[in-house]
């Protein structure tokens, strides 16, 4: 299968900027650094339009297995997983698309913002689609696009007068917001977000947490988050990941946030959303 | 109640310094200061047994071709030159391999290659410039003749490259060859530290958006690493410029100026101080004085403005050049 | 397309079998466009420049076929996956050529000096000087014991001058300060940007004119090159001592003094000595502040201070001009021991120091722990 230079439709921004939101499915993931293994048989059905929050206490493989989902993991050398994952049913690891081609499929917000400093706001948009060869028309269209994306993100009315500034010069929430209209701007099926607002402000956190509610019409979300009430506020269905003392991390339990914070299955799942340990 | 706030004696607190501190400190200061008297005398010393000349020659020191002192028609111009057409020739050689050298080290080879590597280019930073010279001298000159035949026969259409000569040997093009095999280790060198520490965050930024390694490098590693890159060509281009061994092998002296590279004959200032030396006269010392002062002027400029680029970009802050 | 080798591991009885994907960097996927594209370029260009243009040379050829390659490769990738693939994949193999083309002169220059040099090669070169050498001689006639003497002695005397000063200057830099240290720090700066040639020049105003040209001079003349280089590495060094280890010492009561020759030289010292065995290096081949200084002799001088002297490089230098065959090749074998001397210092100064002034090597890590066990003792 070849990749062709996509086109976007003129009226994509006016029909909303997923493709069309997918389905995400880990099957038994288990993940190794080195021989060290961090994931024990992770399984995990992140379903369309609905965000998915991974709660857990801090150090329990969280992060390595958002990281597995778009194929970041494999960037550090010794890493090594088993089982599967599938996006709408395709393997994306074994399967027919290219790293690259999941990665645009599968965006990623990290925990701390990584705009391209040396790139204004209006570039730093659409670095997305110029590090992927998608080509967009006419000028017209481009500005569509940045209007469209960073709305989406909650952003547009700061910057709409100062576009050409570089993306280096916004404070750390309108840094995170950029960095969310840049995965935006790709047309992902799926946003990933690991602890988008740890590293912000209260009102820049409610902020995104606003974008999140409005995205997940269109995009399905799965964020990282140790704040649970950020949890109970932003998410449709959760998963609780815990580890032991040099153990590999994995899944107590898993189901709708309602149930997991009012009457979950087990025991420490209760511990943990009411606070009794961290 | 308004509450004064009574007058607190301010103390100065004095340093109390061991003997042993002090005369510690005096000896470090007298060696810092000796330093300081020792290179300073060295640059007015220069400066002035060099004013002779300069008061003889006046501008035309600057747009005479000749060397004669004795005749009193002496200038610098084909020497000066010659001397940036030599450096020139040499950083157009090596500024894009070393970028890409540097890049391969720090983004595409394998982990464990890379110390062993980067050991290599000390080393080759390390080789003498005579023994390149001689290198270049023996065995890359007639080799590089049959490439500047066919120069000469395709490319003429750049005026660098046309000639009347048949020769092709002690020309330009060759000494800026050699001169660019020096100047590749300096430059990698710090590109590559340069490249090495651009920022994890922006890196994963850009794959997680879908690119490409090359796309990942273009859009992160390279604009952060501009001023690594410029500054590492300007420490290259201050070596090329004072090298004296590798060029006066090669070259044979000619006083005209001209930018025909491919010409059996070339200048630079070091060749000529170096090869004129003992022949001369106090005036004509005075005279090479004057010479190395211009191009010891121009090696200062060069190397701060590199400095000043690596400060400023956001890559240089860490790097030592 | 990117296929995932899959490796088979055997887990503990209690857990069942998991296949375990490892990623590989290069597959065969990636290999065969490469191997494919190399050889029908080859044909390609074999066709039609051998055979076919009247284009001649073993350079042409080879320029052209990588041209070829690179057409074809990129052609190949782009059918298969697409023109982001194809530019990133070009992008991989024109820096690896850049990669390798930096290992292919070190291999050529060194090669090729050795390969001049070891003809003449004889016990007898480190042992006899040129004084009864005529220009008919044979090669391997008289020595160059006289040229190693001589730069064995002028480095040794740069290195006693510049050394200490720079040491201390760069001691004064880092520890002291105050107001003194930007003049000292502008002018170092300055200073080490003076080419070579210059400095030999400033040495022979001074010096020769009045005294005559001898090893001293030499001397002189190469302390005014390293000088400015000492002092700043050893600032560097000094520099990436850490602080906290000064604040350590000082909070125990010890004074400046003692902290600076107890805590932090010996934090240090791996790191001066690499770069004093560095410099020692560079000053070794240094030809040019030579020239105008030592005054070259065919005979052996062991006083640096008076008459005439050689060195090793100058040696080279003025040999290699000679018409004769024989005495190119004598300077060819100088060469060769000048080479080896270098690399041998390059290679103890690695040793000592690890990987430079901000990587610790075995032995500095090794007396950082000491350290760090003996204060905390």
């Amino acid at each position: 299968m070849s990749a062709t230079v996509q086109t976007l439709p003129a009226t994509s921004s006016r029909r909303g900027l997923g493709i069309a939101p997918a389905r995400l499915t880990a099957r038994a993931v288990s993940a190794w650094f080195g021989d060290h293994k961090v994931l024990e048989r992770v399984s995990l059905d992140m379903a369309p339009r609905r965000v998915t929050a991974l709660i857990g206490p801090s150090g329990c493989g969280k992060s390595t297995f958002l990281r597995i989902l778009n194929r970041m993991h494999e960037l550090v050398p010794s890493a090594s997983l088993a089982g599967t994952v599938e996006l709408d049913g395709l393997d994306i690891y074994r399967g027919p698309r290219s790293t690259t081609e999941t990665r645009k499929r599968i965006g990623m917000v990290f925990q701390k913002p990584n705009p391209f400093p040396a790139m204004s706001v209006a570039d730093n948009v659409l670095s997305g689609l110029k590090l992927s060869r998608m080509k967009l028309s006419s000028r017209a269209e481009r500005r569509e696009l940045v209007e469209h994306a960073l709305g989406r993100a909650g952003l547009w009315n700061e910057v709409k007068s100062r576009l050409e500034t570089p993306g280096g010069a916004l404070s750390g929430g309108q840094q995170q917001r950029l960095c969310i209209a840049r995965a935006l701007a790709v047309r992902p099926q799926v946003l990933l977000m690991d602890e988008p607002c740890s590293a912000l402000d209260p009102t820049s956190t409610r902020r995104i947490e606003d974008t999140i509610a409005e995205i997940s019409e269109e995009v399905t979300v799965v964020i990282v988050t140790h704040n649970m009430q950020q949890a109970q506020r932003v998410s449709h269905d959760c998963a609780f990941f815990l580890a032991g003392e040099n153990e590999p991390g994995y899944i107590v339990e898993s189901g709708t946030t309602e149930k997991m914070f009012s009457e979950p299955d087990d025991t420490r799942t209760l511990d943990y959303v009411r606070g009794r340990f961290g | 109640m308004i509450v004064d706030d009574l007058e607190q004696p301010r103390v100065t607190i004095r340093v109390h310094r061991a003997p042993a501190d002090r005369v510690y400190r005096m000896v470090v200061r007298l060696a810092a200061s000796a330093t300081l008297l020792v290179m300073g005398l060295i640059g007015a010393f220069l400066f002035a047994r060099a004013l002779p000349a300069l008061r003889s020659g006046g501008w035309r020191f600057l747009t005479e071709q000749a060397w004669t002192p004795d005749s009193g028609r002496f200038g610098i111009s084909a020497v000066l030159l010659g001397t940036v057409l030599i450096a020139v020739v040499a950083l157009v050689i090596a500024v894009p391999l070393s970028i890409g050298a540097a890049l391969f080290i720090t983004e595409y080879a394998p982990r464990r290659l890379r110390r062993p590597i980067t050991s290599l280019i000390d080393l080759l930073a390390a080789v003498p410039s005579l023994i390149y010279g001689l290198w270049g001298l023996f065995f890359l000159q007639p080799r590089l003749i049959k490439v500047s035949r066919w120069l000469t026969d395709h490319a003429s259409v750049v005026p660098f490259f046309r000639t009347k000569s048949t020769n092709y040997a002690s020309t330009t093009f060759i000494a800026g060859v050699v001169v660019s095999l020096m100047v590749v280790p300096i430059c990698t060198a710090v590109m590559r530290e340069v490249f090495s520490q651009a920022p994890v965050g922006e890196k994963e930024g850009a794959l997680a958006l879908g690119a490409s390694r090359w796309g990942m490098v273009r859009t992160v590693v390279l604009p952060f690493g501009r001023g690594g890159i410029v500054g590492g060509s300007m420490l290259g281009l201050g070596r090329a410029l004072g090298e004296t061994i590798a060029v006066s092998l090669i070259i044979s002296p000619i006083f005209v100026r001209s930018i025909h590279i491919l010409d059996g004959g070339g200048n630079s200032i070091s060749s000529l101080i170096a090869l004129r030396f003992s022949e001369s006269n106090t005036f004509g010392i005075s005279a090479l004085m004057a010479a190395g002062l211009v191009l010891f002027g121009m090696t200062l400029v060069v190397n701060a403005i590199a400095s000043v680029i690596v400060n400023r970009s956001r890559s240089g802050a860490a790097t030592e050049i | 397309m990117t296929t995932a080798s899959t490796e088979l591991r055997i887990e503990r009885e209690t857990q069942a079998l998991e296949d375990r994907v490892r990623f590989r960097r290069l597959d065969v996927d990636d290999a065969m466009p490469v191997c494919g594209a190399g050889l029908s370029a080859f044909c390609l260009v074999w066709l039609v420049y051998e055979r076919l243009t009247p284009l001649s040379g073993g350079l042409g050829f080879w320029l052209s076929w990588y041209g070829v390659f690179l057409a074809v490769h990129w052609l190949v990738v782009r059918e298969r996956s697409g023109p982001l693939a194809a530019a990133d994949r070009l992008a991989t193999v024109v820096l690896t050529t850049a990669g390798l083309c930096l290992l292919v002169p070190l291999t050529l220059i060194v090669g090729y000096t050795a390969y001049r040099g070891w003809a003449a090669l004889r016990p007898t070169f480190f042992v006899k000087d040129l004084r009864y050498t005529g220009s008919l001689s044979k090669a391997t006639d008289g020595g160059g014991a006289h040229a190693i003497v001589g730069t064995l002695e002028q480095v040794g005397l740069a290195v006693l001058i510049s050394v200490p000063l720079g040491v201390a200057t760069a001691v004064f830099l880092n520890e002291v300060g105050g107001r003194l240290a930007r003049p000292v720090r502008l002018i170092v700066d300055t200073m080490s940007a003076i080419p070579s040639i210059v400095a030999g020049l400033f040495i022979f105003a001074v010096i020769v004119l009045t005294f005559g040209q001898n090893g001293f001079a030499g001397a002189l003349a190469l302390s005014v090159l390293m000088l400015p280089t000492v002092t700043r590495t050893s600032e560097v060094v000094l520099r990436l001592v850490p602080g906290g280890l000064r604040e350590a010492s000082l909070a125990l009561g010890a004074s400046e003094w003692r902290t600076t020759r107890d805590v932090v030289l010996p934090t240090a010292r791996p790191g001066l000595a690499t770069a004093v065995i560095l410099g020692v290096a560079r000053a070794i081949g240094e030809t040019a502040p030579l020239l105008l200084t030592i005054g070259g002799a065919f005979v052996m001088n062991a006083d640096p201070f008076h008459g005439k002297q050689d060195a090793l490089p100058y040696f080279v230098y003025r040999l290699i001009r000679f018409p004769q065959n024989a005495q190119v090749q004598r300077a060819w074998t100088g060469a060769l021991v000048l080479l080896a001397l270098v690399l041998v210092l390059f290679v103890i100064a690695r040793i000592i120091g690890g990987r430079g002034p901000g990587h610790a090597g075995p032995f500095k890590r090794r007396r950082r722990r000491r350290l760090d066990m003996k204060e905390h003792a």
